[in-house]
């Protein structure tokens, strides 16, 4: 360099890289995974944003994969399941919940049609465990058991796999073809099912296949009577006996005028049931409507199909040919009392639908037991009292659904699996849930909702095809990607782009960002501006 | 708008980037390989709007030249943040001058190139709103009055923020800065005649005229894009937040900008030869108060007793704009 420069011009051109701007810092940011609500809802533990995530980009394999790691059932799911996932997901505060139940469907019947098969065991455990019924929360068990590598046998009184989902459930709502699929492909991982096979005693059961641990399932299906005084000639039956019925030769010799006596979704179904076989269905029932434990869409469902429903009533007496019912009010606490007025109705048959009571004759004698209100207790691990037989789904207490059940034998497995260890399963801790103030919904677009196509009514009241449709590729595409994709990073780049500092590393695509902290100030921008609350501001330790 | 929104796909184009979209409908900002033209360890504030107007700008015009380009900075925060002798953050071609004469700069760079054979070097100019609006607005006339071959980018965060926050010409009605205290009958900047530049341009009838925000990066590098496709002088004016001076948290930045959009009181336009030719709509139009509230230049018209009469004046501001501009979806005018 010459001397005679001025100093301004002798240096050489610098990097500001030079300058690590991260120390001035005082909070840091990182990215966190944080629990979506419809995952946190769901039931069956499933990882609802997670499959998504593979769907929004066509590639529904993945998804159908993700989906099944924790619920081995989802074409059913998508039929039957009363998403409770729809009524905590996020999208519902700003415009519809996202169809969750309605893609889940979809890949489902996605994974009947291509014949998709669940990946084999890899090894074996040497253990053998026993499951007792094959309603879904047994297979569920069974799936996962097998998947760790257990030697799974179901025994199964009925002469079918499915429990309540075949012989409650109508076909107009769950089409055997597709139960019998989802069951198969369990089956195909090696699972033992044997049929017709009523397990009278379970420690025997237990010491003649010389198990190493038991899954009880058996639900409830002991139909609860109420007291009607009537007279010989009136048929009463109950709900179950003759959903069971539908699945058999003899079709329910009910009559013309059938009355169906309770609010749930038990009466609801045989009621739509006896209609579709050309009756003439009338609910009784003692509440109101927003008070009947129906779900509300399944009421609507019905009185579209011609189910005649009379609230406020309970039935006094059966007659030849006819019901006698009073007139129920609501008291101030909203229960129902007489109010002494009564009132004749035409029935040839009455079926009760007042709910279902547990057989546990299987357990006459196992000591340790604890049974409660009539159900079977367990421990947080799905373990009862006699250590090694675990139970689920419907004759413990809980929810009674499908997807409960689902749930419960998937966290049985586990902790059977861990137990045959001698080991305990521990849950890894959920990640806080990522609510709604978490997002920057300014970054989503106005999408509406997809309805699913409806069955014509005179088909609904005439036949047993499926009332609700599936989705097509487009739709089922477009409605997996109206997920926000709550608190999980979904690769939108915001933060790598508003960063003023350039301080975000774009690690390519399935790989996300990261933090460059030597150039970080901490403003912030890339938190406010993530659109699915998948960073979080910490204080730096100083 | 020279881009679509890509509807349903999630987020459809509001996000920077889209793992959904083709590699084409995505901006340059979400690019691996952006030329981040300032780059990092530069000096700004945390969460300075200007820095990052000024790199979404840059990059979107390194990318529409494919490198082939020069630019000159006025004095005012951008340079002197970016080029403490001897380091800079600038990965382009870049000179500094004079608070005052960045535009004759360029203008010259642009004869040169000219006279070198190298008319394929695109030229850039850029400043505050002082630099822009007050001290340099003699020299950006006479470029666009002699359509020199120049883009001129003014980021605007709306006061001479470098030297500590005096008011500009570009000051909004009733904020504080150092030169228009909170005090007596009509606290804060007076509610004057207001300089809006970017109208002033358009009455030069030059070929391109146009506004953005650092709220909405696909609108402003289009904005970017379209300018260098032209030939002649062209004006960009970028609002771009300062949480310094408006005394804004450092993560509200590209909240603040997108409030200012959606309440009316920036409005986002573009003009040819003096015509307006498109608008960006209001999407989610609220009330100036949401603007204002959260930063502290405006506290002295909220507290215990609002200034009513202020706030009424400023939403008559964006009310006015609204319409002039036509900047709801049904009234607003779009190509
Ligand atoms: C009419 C009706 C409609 C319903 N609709 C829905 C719905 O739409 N969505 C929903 O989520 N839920 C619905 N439910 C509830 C749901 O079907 C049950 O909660 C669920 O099936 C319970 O599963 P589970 O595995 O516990 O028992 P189950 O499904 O009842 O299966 C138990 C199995 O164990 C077998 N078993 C019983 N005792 C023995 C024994 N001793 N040895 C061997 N095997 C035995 C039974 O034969 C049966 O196959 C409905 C229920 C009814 C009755
Ligand atoms: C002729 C002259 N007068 C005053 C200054 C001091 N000065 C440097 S930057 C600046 C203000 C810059 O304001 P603006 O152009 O809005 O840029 P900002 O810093 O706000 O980005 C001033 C007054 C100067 N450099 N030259
Ligand atoms: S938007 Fe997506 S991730 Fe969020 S709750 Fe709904 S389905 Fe779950
Ligand atoms: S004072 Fe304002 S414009 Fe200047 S560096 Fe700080 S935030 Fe950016
Ligand atoms: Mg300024």
């Amino acid at each position: 360099m010459s001397m005679h420069k001025p100093f301004a011009t002798t240096l050489d051109v610098g990097s500001s890289l030079a300058n690590h701007t991260g120390s001035w810092r005082t909070e840091r940011p990182v990215y966190v995974d944080r629990l979506p609500p419809c995952n946190h809802a769901c039931p069956a533990g499933e990882d609802i944003q997670g499959w998504l995530f593979h769907a929004e980009s066509g590639n529904y394999e993945k998804a159908w994969r993700a989906l099944t790691e924790n619920n081995p059932l989802p074409a059913i799911m998508g039929r039957v399941c009363y998403h409770p996932c729809e009524s905590a997901c996020n999208r519902g505060q700003l415009d519809a919940a996202v169809g969750i139940n309605s893609v889940e469907r979809f890949l489902g019947d996605e994974a009947i049609k291509r014949g998709w098969a669940f990946a084999k065991p890899t090894m074996n455990s040497g253990k053998r465990v026993l499951v007792v019924g094959a309603g879904p929360s047994g297979l569920s068990a069974a799936y996962h058991l097998a998947r760790l590598g257990h030697t799974v046998e179901i025994q199964e009184a009925g002469p079918f796999a499915g429990g309540m989902m075949r012989f409650g459930i109508p076909k107009y709502r769950l089409p055997r073809d597709v139960l019998d699929a989802e069951v198969q492909r369990i089956l195909d991982l090696g699972v033992t099912l044997k049929l017709n096979t009523k397990v009278a005693n379970i420690e025997d059961s237990l010491k003649a296949g010389s198990f190493d641990a038991a899954f009880l399932a058996v639900g409830a299906h002991i139909g609860k009577r109420a007291f009607i005084p009537a007279a010989d000639a009136t048929k009463i039956v109950d709900a179950i006996s003759v959903l069971r019925s539908m699945e058999g030769e003899e079709k329910p010799m009910l009559g013309r005028r059938v009355v169906v006596y309770g609010g749930g979704n038990t009466a609801i179904d045989v009621a739509r049931t006896v209609k579709r076989l050309g009756g003439e269905p009338l609910i009784v029932y003692r509440r109101t409507r927003d008070k009947a434990p129906a779900h509300d869409f399944e009421i609507e469902e019905a009185l579209q199909e011609g189910v005649m429903i009379k609230w406020l009533s309970t039935i006094k007496q059966a007659g030849e040919g006819n019901i006698t019912v009073e007139k129920m009010a609501l008291d101030e606490k909203g229960f129902p009392q007489p109010t002494g007025e009564f009132e004749t109705l035409e029935a040839d048959s009455v079926v009760l639908a007042l709910g279902q009571d547990v057989d546990l004759s299987l357990l006459d004698g196992v000591p340790g037991l604890e049974i409660k209100d009539g159900t079977v207790q367990v421990g947080p691990n799905m373990m009862t009292g006699r250590a090694g037989i675990f139970a689920g789904g419907d004759m413990v207490p809980s929810e009674r659904t499908v997807t409960v059940g689902v749930g419960h034998g998937k966290k049985a497995a586990r902790h059977i699996d861990a137990w045959l260890r001698s080991e305990t399963y521990a849950p890894e801790p959920k990640h806080e849930i990522a609510g709604f103030e978490r997002l920057n919904t300014w970054y989503y677009h106005d999408a509406p909702k997809t309805v699913r196509p409806m069955l014509d009514i005179i088909r609904r009241q005439s036949s047993f095809d499926e009332v609700q449709g599936g989705l097509d590729e487009t739709n089922a595409l477009f409605e997996a990607r109206r997920c926000l994709s709550c608190g999980n990073c979904f690769e939108c780049d915001n933060c790598y782009g508003v960063c003023p500092d350039n301080a975000v590393i774009k690690l390519g695509p399935g790989k996300r960002f990261q933090f460059n902290y030597d150039y970080c100030k901490g403003c912030g921008l890339c938190v406010a501006e993530c659109p699915c609350g998948a960073i979080r501001m910490e204080a730096e330790e100083i | 708008m020279s881009h679509q929104p890509v509807k349903f796909y999630q987020t459809g184009t509001f996000t920077v980037g889209n793992r959904l979209l083709g590699e084409e409908d995505r901006s340059v900002q979400a690019r691996g390989d952006r030329s981040n033209a300032l780059n990092s360890g530069h000096r700004a504030c945390q969460g300075c709007g200007e820095a990052l107007g000024a790199r979404y700008a840059i990059d979107a015009a390194m990318a529409a030249t494919l490198g082939r380009m020069v630019a000159a900075n006025a004095t005012g925060c951008l340079e002197v943040f970016s080029t403490p002798y001897p380091e800079t953050s600038w990965q382009i071609p870049w000179i500094h001058s004079l608070f005052g004469n960045t535009a004759a700069v360029a203008t010259g760079i642009a004869a040169a190139m000219k006279v070198k054979g190298k008319s394929d070097v695109r030229v850039i100019a850029q400043g505050g709103d002082g630099g822009t609006t007050d001290i340099g607005f003699g020299c950006l006339s006479g470029m666009f009055e002699r359509n020199d071959d120049v883009l001129y980018i003014c980021y605007d965060n709306e006061g001479y923020m470098n030297t500590g926050v005096q008011r500009s010409s570009a000051t909004p009605a009733a904020a504080r800065t150092a030169t228009t205290a909170a005090v007596g009958p009509e606290p804060g900047n007076v509610f004057g005649q207001g300089k809006f530049v970017p109208a002033i341009a358009m009455a030069h009838e030059i070929p391109y005229v146009a506004t953005a925000t650092v709220a909405d990066l696909h609108d402003l590098e289009a904005k970017v894009t379209k300018a260098m496709s032209i030939h002649g002088a062209r004006y960009i004016h970028i609002l771009v937040p300062c949480p310094l001076g408006w005394g804004s948290a450092s993560h509200d930045t590209i909240r603040l900008a997108r409030l200012a959009k959606e309440t009316g009181l920036f409005p986002v336009f573009e003009a040819e030869y003096g015509e307006q030719k498109s608008a960006l709509a209001i999407r989610r139009q609220v009330p100036v108060e949401e603007f204002l509230r959260p930063q502290k230049r405006f506290a002295h018209l909220f507290g215990a007793k609002p200034n009513v009469q202020s706030l009424a004046r400023i939403q008559a501001q964006a009310n006015r704009n609204i319409r002039k501009y036509g900047l709801l979806q049904e009234e607003g005018i779009h190509a």
